[in-house]
């Protein structure tokens, strides 16, 4: 369950209309002959006008199952949904002309040139931008007359976002937008959505990456199983951990086994214990109480230290703290 | 008037594409070209016929060698019992003959050469043996264009040609799309659905009027195909055959996943129509009892309209029949693609 401490909102909707995004309940079962799996399981969530809003998950959480949903791309098995105060089924064309998408995995046609597919796009919708200004805002335009086939990942991605922004859209659907890309890539396309937020546009976004989510999303909602799990701005669910920062270690004498005895816990500053496979995190408000008194623990312990580091604290310590698993864990789906 | 029609846009996107594959292309244009070249050119440089004759090595094979040498159709050769019988088989030879006091024809009488060997090799020896004929006979020889047999497969080659590329050009675009999540991505616009069909069947019918021209053209140039018929004739009913065709490549790509699912598809649907539409042959050729299947497949009745038109410069309303069942399958498959089609 969201914690509802942390329901406050870092931006406020006008009160006049919609949430951009509404839905209460939602559940989607596939059915095979020998089980059935809920990909989603009872996942509310509320997306504000304005705000970007982040779908944090591992692979196999259910993001991109939820995604669709909302994109009217799929039924849902049972569960209410509202795009901008609309329902999908009544004038789903109404609803599409006012929304764009980016799909996980699209191989637009190889030998159209990225201008081509842009204005195609864009003959779909009554109003919307010039082709040639939506390439300029992610960066295209040089390539413009090249076809799709000889572009790069990168630039595929910032084409399929062009092509989701080319409507002109009030509400913003990406999936996983950044997935295998290289660093510069991601970089460049963080950018690029970040000026989307900036000019007053509602996103809606799912990764697996929570520096991603730290980074763009004005709130996030952990998805694990199905379901919402945390629900709040990043800083409001790292604050959640009850300290800012991460002290990672190792003791040289072999393996975590042998310090877990140690009480950590009882150090000044210490808000958490965490045994992880190559050694101990300590989730720390101060570290430099923390530390000292860590150093002079061991020594009184007689251990001494393999490895120190700290770190700020980040989603995915709000995520292993509420599940004991790490978003980078492939999840297979459980019988 | 909008900057940017989509059924236009659409439209153009499926021509760039298909200009812009060198495959596709040859695929619909290069391909009927060489087959009409390779096969008029195999049918119009066969000499008078010839016939090839063995005889079985015994007393009397040189007097029965020497009797058939003297026609010059007869390609002669003497050969052991065996070798005859296995040349038969294989179809080096139509016939051999076993000499003796009686002569002996050794053939397979459903094999048409064969049947036609046995009467001039009959014909030749009862000649050789002293035959007066009773009545005096003179030949006259037809070959002039509109009677030969490139005539009658140059618009067979047109018609398989239509149904190849509204099957292919339509159907296996379209799984491709859905392999690629790209007709996902489009019902993820506000985009009409009808429009993406329609632009898939007017992209088919633009790069018809090219095949028409082309195969017709090359027959016309190259082998003295005289065309009869109005070119408005011949394009209309091509119009109807095409989106008969492509009609019935969006039926059968209407659900399926995977390349492979297509092509099996495909073949399952063309295959009936190559070896019975009359392609290469006439479809009269078979037994009444299959004529009602064979006459309503589209191919029979596209071949049998385009070659009214074209050899015969037969009116449109006189093959009103044969439209009639195209514009019917046309029709109901694309109704059928209507219902069924899957854009994810």
């Amino acid at each position: 369950m969201p914690d509802p401490a942390v329901k406050q909102s870092t931006v406020e909707s006008p009160s006049h209309l919609p949430p951009a995004v509404r839905c209460r309940n939602l559940r989607k079962q596939y059915r095979s002959r020998s089980r059935t799996v809920d990909a989603v399981n009872g996942l509310d969530l509320e997306v504000r006008r304005g705000e970007c809003f982040g779908l944090l998950g591992p692979n196999g959480a259910g993001k991109t199952t939820t995604i669709e949903i909302l994109e009217g791309l799929l039924d849902a098995t049972s569960g209410e949904v509202e795009v901008l105060g609309m329902r999908w089924g009544e004038r789903d064309e109404n609803i599409r002309q006012r929304i764009g998408i980016s799909l996980q995995e699209t191989r637009f046609p190889e030998k159209l040139s990225v201008l081509e597919i842009v204005v195609l796009l864009r003959s779909f919708y009554r109003a919307g931008c010039e082709p040639e200004d939506v390439l300029d805002s992610v960066s295209l335009s040089e390539w413009a007359a090249l076809w799709v086939g000889k572009l790069s990942g990168g630039q595929r991605q910032r084409l399929a976002v062009a092509c989701a922004l080319v409507g002109d859209p009030e509400l913003l659907f990406l999936d996983e937008p950044t997935t295998g890309l290289d660093p510069q890539s991601r970089r460049q396309l963080w950018e690029i959505i970040r000026n989307l937020a900036a000019k007053g546009r509602t996103t809606l976004l799912t990764t697996h990456y929570m520096d991603e989510a730290e980074r763009l999303c004005d709130r996030v909602a952990i998805v694990d199983r199905g379901k919402v799990i945390a629900l709040g701005s990043p800083s409001q669910l790292i604050a959640t951990l009850g300290g800012e920062h991460v002290v990672e270690f190792a003791v040289a004498d072999g393996p975590a086994s042998g310090a877990v005895e140690i009480d950590f816990a009882g150090l000044p500053a210490v808000r958490e214990v965490r045994k992880e496979a190559t050694g101990i995190a300590l989730t720390v408000t101060e570290p430099h109480v923390a530390i000292p008194a860590l150093l002079h623990k061991l020594q009184g312990a007689e251990r001494s230290l393999a490895r120190l580091t700290t770190r700020h604290a980040s989603l995915e310590d709000v995520f292993v703290r509420l599940t004991g698993r790490h978003l980078r864990d492939e999840e297979i789906p459980s019988a | 008037m909008r900057k940017y029609h989509p059924l236009k846009e659409l439209w153009l996107a499926r021509l760039r594409q298909f200009a812009r594959e060198p495959a596709a292309v040859f695929w619909v244009y290069g391909f009927p070209l060489l087959l009409a070249l390779g096969l008029g050119a195999a049918f119009r440089n066969r000499p008078v016929d010839q016939v090839f004759v063995d005889v079985e090595a015994s007393p009397g094979a040189g007097e029965v060698a020497d009797a058939l040498a003297r026609w010059p159709e007869f390609v002669v050769g003497t050969h052991s019992a065996e070798l005859c019988r296995e040349r038969l088989r294989l179809g080096k030879s139509s016939i051999t003959v076993i000499p003796g006091n009686s002569y002996t024809f050794l053939f397979d009488p459903t094999r048409p050469e064969s049947a036609l060997a046995r009467a001039r090799v009959d014909d030749a020896l009862q000649r050789a043996a002293g035959r007066r004929d009773p009545v005096q006979t003179s030949e006259r020889l037809v070959t002039e264009p509109g009677a030969r047999y490139i005539d009658f497969l140059v618009p067979g080659l047109l018609g398989m040609n239509l149904m190849g590329g509204g099957l292919w050009g339509v159907g296996f675009v379209i799984v491709d799309m859905r392999v690629r999540k790209l007709l996902k991505r489009f019902v993820a616009t506000p985009m009409n659905r009808a429009h993406f069909l329609w632009s898939m069947i007017g992209g088919r019918l633009t790069f018809m009027l090219p095949e028409v021209l082309i195969i017709l053209g090359a027959g016309a140039l190259f082998f003295g195909v005289t065309i009869r018929g109005s070119w408005l004739a011949i394009f209309a009913v091509s119009l109807f055959g095409s989106v008969s065709f492509a009609g019935l490549g969006l039926l059968i790509a209407s659900r399926a996943q995977r390349i492979e699912t297509i092509s099996g598809l495909m073949n399952l649907v063309m295959l009936p129509m190559w070896l019975l539409s009359g392609i290469f042959f006439s479809p009269d050729r078979f037994p009444a009892f299959m004529q009602p299947f064979v006459q309503a497949l589209p191919l029979t009745q596209l071949n049998s309209a385009l070659r009214a038109v074209v050899l015969e410069g037969a009116s449109l309303a006189s093959q009103a029949w044969s439209l009639g069942i195209l514009f019917l399958w046309g029709t109901i498959s694309f109704l059928g693609a209507l219902r069924w089609f899957r854009w994810s």
